[in-house]
């Protein structure tokens, strides 16, 4: 890598602790944004130059904290800004910066930036809209495009996100257990929204954002570090890994969706899916069982058969039960729905999805699986109609190119029935 | 003699390569593996899942601790490494140099022994 490029990285990974320890020290989102923007901007100028920094992080804690004083100074004062060189050149001083950045600080710090993205008052798009500003880095017109709204209107969610932050009584002190144990779930439930967004986009062209994903993966990387004990943790990030595993396969050629059965497992990524099994693995020996771990160990069963036909029907069916004690939902049940199709037929599989109509039936996926379902039992008009329900809720044209196969099929299938009678 | 190359970096730092960079890394490296897999000198290239993955066992009095981590103590972390068969240091020295180009992390040169050989199969499942 280029020196350039090199910086780069280290400057995304040193952003979490650096944004931490600024906002700590500045109480302000602007002015830590501001101070580690300006610190980064020296960081370029004078890494290439001297080589990098012992610890990035605590590099750019100094210089950004400094360089915002010198400007408030220089705001009242009119003095000028003392030369790149003797700011840059911090010897000990960086040091023993970095001596006192333990890591229970650091820890402290990124969990409240974290958690300050999160804070209840925040519609969910806008605490995914300032994590990914604030925690990620990523820049306005980025998040702009991954969610699909003008840039205008991405600024303006987010500087309403930071005052409502600002008006809001964010607590600055270390959070205690029962804050920590809080402020985690929350947390979670932010990187897990991010990675969904990416995931299954919510719109547009595009079916799967991979930026969004590998985001939220370097989130929850990061949390788990910082949490190596939580097997929920532990749970999400390996779900986020065995799913993001997928990616190369889930869409052909054409950009048409493959479903999980028919995609080409040589295309799913090992690293990834290793990664995966091993947390699902590590989880499971806490014997605390959570949504984010179950639903990560039925993933972990699909990445485990090496064909569609070997995968272990009867044990995601089980897991999918324990998923609906811990968190009930008609999309859980919807998702059992297929492994008990898979292990009593399409007739008990129905069973199970029609008395969910009234609470999904603005789901694209109840009416794609009703369909599916409908057309295995030979009831192709009943069929028919809920696949063209699925297509006036698709999404993104590649959910509805893909049931639009099914009617395709079934229209075949009805002409080759009523040639042959 | 066996040496084992250990490579350290800051998983940080090589988590958020995108996947262009991290193609590049690894092609650029076997490019460099070209010559020592036709001269017989290469062993296998271990890559350990990061330290998120692992898992300690500690003795705390007359108990076994087992714990969730290494814990991010240091800045640098064992990533992997290559096991390779050179006459001596210079020719390892001289093939991680060229292994390591245009890259920030570490190399660590370790010689080795085969202490007991196992009984691995030669193909080992990766994901079992």
């Amino acid at each position: 890598m280029t020196d350039l490029a090199w910086i780069e990285t280290a400057l995304t990974g040193a952003r979490p602790q650096a944004m931490g320890a600024l906002l700590r020290y500045f109480r302000d989102l602007d002015r830590a944004e501001e101070a580690f923007q300006e610190a980064c901007l020296r960081a370029m100028k004078t890494w290439p130059v001297k080589g990098p920094p012992r610890d990035p992080a605590a590099w750019l804690i100094f210089v950004g904290r400094n360089a915002a004083l010198d400007s408030v100074r220089r705001d009242s004062r009119n003095t000028a800004l003392p030369p790149d060189e003797l700011i840059s050149d911090l010897g000990d001083a960086e040091a023993d910066m970095a001596e006192r950045l333990d890591d229970s600080h650091y820890r402290d710090d990124i969990l409240r930036l974290m958690f300050i993205c999160c804070h209840p008052d925040l519609p969910a798009t806008q605490q995914v809209a300032l994590a990914l500003r604030i925690v990620s880095g990523l820049s306005v017109r980025e998040i702009a495009n991954a969610f699909l709204v003008n840039e205008k209107a991405m600024e303006q969610r987010i500087t309403r996100a930071k005052r409502r932050v600002s008006e809001a009584d964010v607590p600055f002190a270390a959070p205690d257990a029962v804050d920590r144990a809080e402020r985690l779930a929350a947390v979670a439930a932010m990187i897990y929204l991010i990675f969904n967004e990416g995931y299954s986009a919510s719109g547009g062209e595009v079916h799967v954002r991979e930026p969004l994903c590998e985001e939220a993966i370097r989130l929850a990387r990061l949390l788990l570090r910082l949490f190596p004990a939580e097997p929920e943790i532990m749970g999400l990030l390996a779900l986020m890994l065995l799913q993001h595993a997928r990616t190369a396969a889930r869409l052909d050629a054409e950009g048409n969706i493959v479903l999980l059965e028919d995609q080409d497992r040589g295309l799913w990524n090992r690293d990834k899916i290793t990664e995966g099994l091993a947390l699902v693995d590590k989880a499971m020996r806490h014997r605390k069982p959570g949504p984010y771990q179950v639903q990560a160990a039925i993933a972990a069963l699909h990445a485990r058969a090496a064909k569609p036909e070997d995968t272990d029907w009867q044990e995601i069916n089980l897991l999918y039960q324990m998923l609906e004690r811990l968190q009930p939902s008609p999309i859980v049940r919807l998702n059992r729905a297929v492994a008990v199709f898979k292990l009593q037929g399409a007739e008990a599989a129905l069973l199970l999805v029609d008395p969910l109509k009234d609470r999904l039936s603005g789901y694209f996926y109840f009416h794609g699986v009703r369909g599916a379902l409908l057309m295995e039992l030979g009831r192709d008009r009943e069929a028919h109609i809920a696949f063209d329900k699925a297509i006036s809720l698709a999404r993104t044209p590649a959910e509805a190119a893909h049931i639009r196969q099914h009617i395709d099929r079934l229209i075949a299938e009805g002409k080759a029935k009523a040639k042959s009678a | 003699m066996l040496y084992a190359i250990l490579c350290y970096h800051d998983e940080d730092v090589v988590m958020s390569w995108s996947k262009a960079e991290d193609e590049a890394v690894l092609a650029k490296r076997k490019r460099v593996q070209k010559e020592f897999i036709e001269r017989g000198k290469m062993g296998p290239a271990i890559r350990l899942v990061p330290t998120t993955g692992a898992t300690t066992l500690r003795a705390s009095g007359n108990e076994q601790l087992v714990l969730d981590g290494p814990f991010a103590e240091t800045k640098e972390q064992l990533l992997g490494f290559y096991l390779v068969d050179c006459e001596n240091l210079d020719e390892v020295v001289d093939f991680a140099k060229r292994m390591k180009e245009g890259e920030s992390c570490t190399f660590e040169i370790r010689p080795v022994q085969i202490f007991e050989k196992g009984v691995l199969p030669e193909e080992v499942k990766v994901a079992s």
